[in-house]
């Protein structure tokens, strides 16, 4: 078995049997980088020194007997997480050469854990997009089709998991930068309740949206990370002062009892006819494990879309003022004062999505129309968190499709920005409540394109997403498919 | 929902963002589609609605004030674009 195919779990029982090294797996991840990277473009950048080094200290620790579950573990971060003396790109120009002299918490608490940082994974600009061909540098290709995206904005992340490139990845999600991705690329995907892990060191796109999560080749490495990552952090006030559940002892109880609620307004027009069959298929399996499906009303469900676009780009607007070429990062050194040395920084810095982003968000701030926008949305917001404060009351989770369609062609939205944002209609409104939300492989189209199953649940019930997504991936064989590459 | 070019530019401006003339032409027609479908937000009665911006309810988040270290300035300077003496170096701001 090539070491770089093995899962989390796989990798830490055969380190702590001292089967095999953390150099020895590291080095396979590296070698299986070196074969398929040209074709996929994962990564930003790779850090084969310092892992290989960081490998040779957790095989150190793991001699003396003192092996973790993520010890030794080769892990890919997104490029929006900062990375202490490590570039960090956000995908944009305007960062180009940023070398952050501070770890984001979660980074630094996979390091803690003597996990091995293997490279830095590309996304769409300060995670504007739903495809990765936002990203200022290079287009990522899905590995299951190499002329697709592989969704976006954690595109990297996703691919690089699916393409064994790491044992496992970070990612950030806003509207659905985890879940989509994932499930394009056939792999898990965790969006955490908003406040479960901490943002410090996460490069801010919409505060109030922003949550950090892991990818992973299945549920249980799924949790192995969510353990580590999560918590209360001082250096981020809004993350919440609530303990960790243990996520692996929760995965293996059935799910007897469980009702699990199917939200009739999701069923589109242009829901992709195999997508919806392979959430019913879904369905009767969950069904089948014991739990009780029902439908349910999500009223508020068509101004999501809506909602989204004007709450998240205003808020946008705002975070990224801060680059201005003062302090850090792109600087137009040719403009003849201050006001142009603004201007011109961010507009040669930043690509045209964000521009757009920008635009709207400072449109819908700005004096006579913040009430229109910006207040109207966020007063829509709270309609939303209502229809599932609602259904929760008559459920324990909501199952869903994740993506309208699989992964779409290359160049295929581009031109209409509007389309893009249309095919973020599932994962939105929970980004919106703040609700936790997980994507698991589900089936397959019949060109053989990853279809993904969202599951969502109350506010930091990871435990029984978890616990739905292990016993369906238990009981179907669609997460031990790989892509020929 | 029509944009007009002056908005745009406007709002260019606002947002410290320089458009050429094609891009202000596309973003005022983007915007426009855009706003467009947004306009469906007013159809809805929000009436007694509060807005929410913090999705999890907590608040009073301080700690004791207590100085604690910052980042050393050598290290708060390292990407800086133009730093002379532990300061950014700037273009004339006043003046």
């Amino acid at each position: 078995m090539d070491l770089y195919g093995l899962t989390i779990h796989e990798a830490h029982a055969l380190l702590r049997k001292r089967e095999i090294s953390a150099v020895e797996l590291t080095a396979a991840v590296f070698e299986r980088i070196e074969e398929v990277e040209e074709k996929v473009s994962a990564y930003l950048t790779l850090a084969r020194d310092r892992a290989m080094a960081q490998a040779a200290a957790a095989d150190e620790l793991i001699g003396r007997g003192a092996c973790a579950p993520l010890t030794g573990i080769p892990l890919a971060i997104k490029d929006i997480l900062c990375t202490e003396g490590m570039r960090t790109t956000c995908g944009s120009k305007i960062l180009e050469n940023f070398i952050p002299p501070y770890n984001s918490t979660v980074v630094k608490k996979l390091r803690t854990a003597n996990a091995i940082i293997v490279g830095k994974t590309n996304l769409d600009e300060f995670g504007m997009g739903s495809s990765t061909e936002h990203s200022a540098f290079m287009l990522t290709h899905n590995p299951w089709d190499l002329t697709r995206t592989p969704g976006g904005s954690s595109g990297g992340s996703a691919a690089a998991v699916a393409a064994d490139e790491c044992l496992g990845a970070i990612g950030s999600d806003t509207g659905g930068s985890i879940r989509q991705p994932a499930s394009h690329c056939g792999v898990v995907g965790l969006k955490p309740t908003y406040g479960r892990v901490s943002r410090f060191g996460l490069v801010a796109f919409a505060s109030s949206l922003d949550q950090v999560g892991p990818l992973t080749k299945d549920v249980t490495d799924c949790a192995l990370l969510m353990q580590e990552i999560c918590g209360h952090d001082a250096m981020d006030s809004t993350s919440v002062p609530r303990p960790a559940p243990d996520y692996t002892r929760a995965l293996g109880s059935g799910l007897d009892g469980l009702v699990a609620g199917i939200p009739k307004e999701y069923h589109v027009e242009g829901l992709d006819e195999e997508v919806s069959q392979a959430l019913n298929d879904a369905i009767k399996v969950i069904e089948g494990l014991g739990a009780t499906c029902r439908e349910v009303s999500l009223p508020h469900t068509g101004y999501a879309v809506a909602t989204y676009y004007l709450v998240a780009p205003a808020e946008a607007s705002s975070n990224l003022a801060r680059y201005d070429g003062v302090r850090y990062g792109l600087r137009d050194a040719t403009s003849a004062d201050l006001m142009d040395m603004y201007r011109d920084t961010r507009s040669k810095g930043f690509g045209p999505e964000v521009q757009r982003r920008i635009i709207i968000g400072t449109y819908a701030l700005s004096a006579g129309y913040y009430e229109a926008y910006y207040g109207k949305a966020s007063q829509v917001r709270t309609l939303i968190m209502e229809d599932f404060k609602q259904a929760f009351q008559a459920c324990d989770v909501l199952l869903a499709p994740v993506a309208p369609t699989p992964a779409f062609k290359l160049g295929e939205k581009l031109d209409d920005p509007l389309s893009m944002y249309l095919s973020d209609i599932f994962t939105l409104p929970p980004s919106l409540a703040g609700i936790p939300g997980l994507s698991v492989p589900c089936g397959f189209s019949r060109e053989g394109l990853p279809v993904g199953l969202q599951i969502l649940g109350k506010h930091f019930d990871e435990e029984t997403l978890m616990r739905v997504g292990y016993n369906f991936e238990q009981a179907t064989d669609h997460h031990q498919r790989k892509p020929k590459l | 929902m029509k944009i007009s070019r002056k908005q745009i530019v406007h709002v260019a401006e606002l947002a410290r963002l320089h458009l050429d003339e094609a891009a202000v032409e596309l973003y005022a027609r983007q915007l426009g589609d855009i706003l467009t479908y947004m306009d469906a937000l007013n159809r809805l009665d929000t009436k007694g609605a509060p807005p929410t911006s913090h999705v999890i309810f907590i608040n009073n988040v301080f700690r004791d004030d207590e100085v604690k270290p910052s980042i050393p300035v050598e290290l708060a300077l390292t990407n800086a674009p133009a730093s002379e003496d532990g300061s950014f170096v700037v273009p004339k701001v006043v003046g």
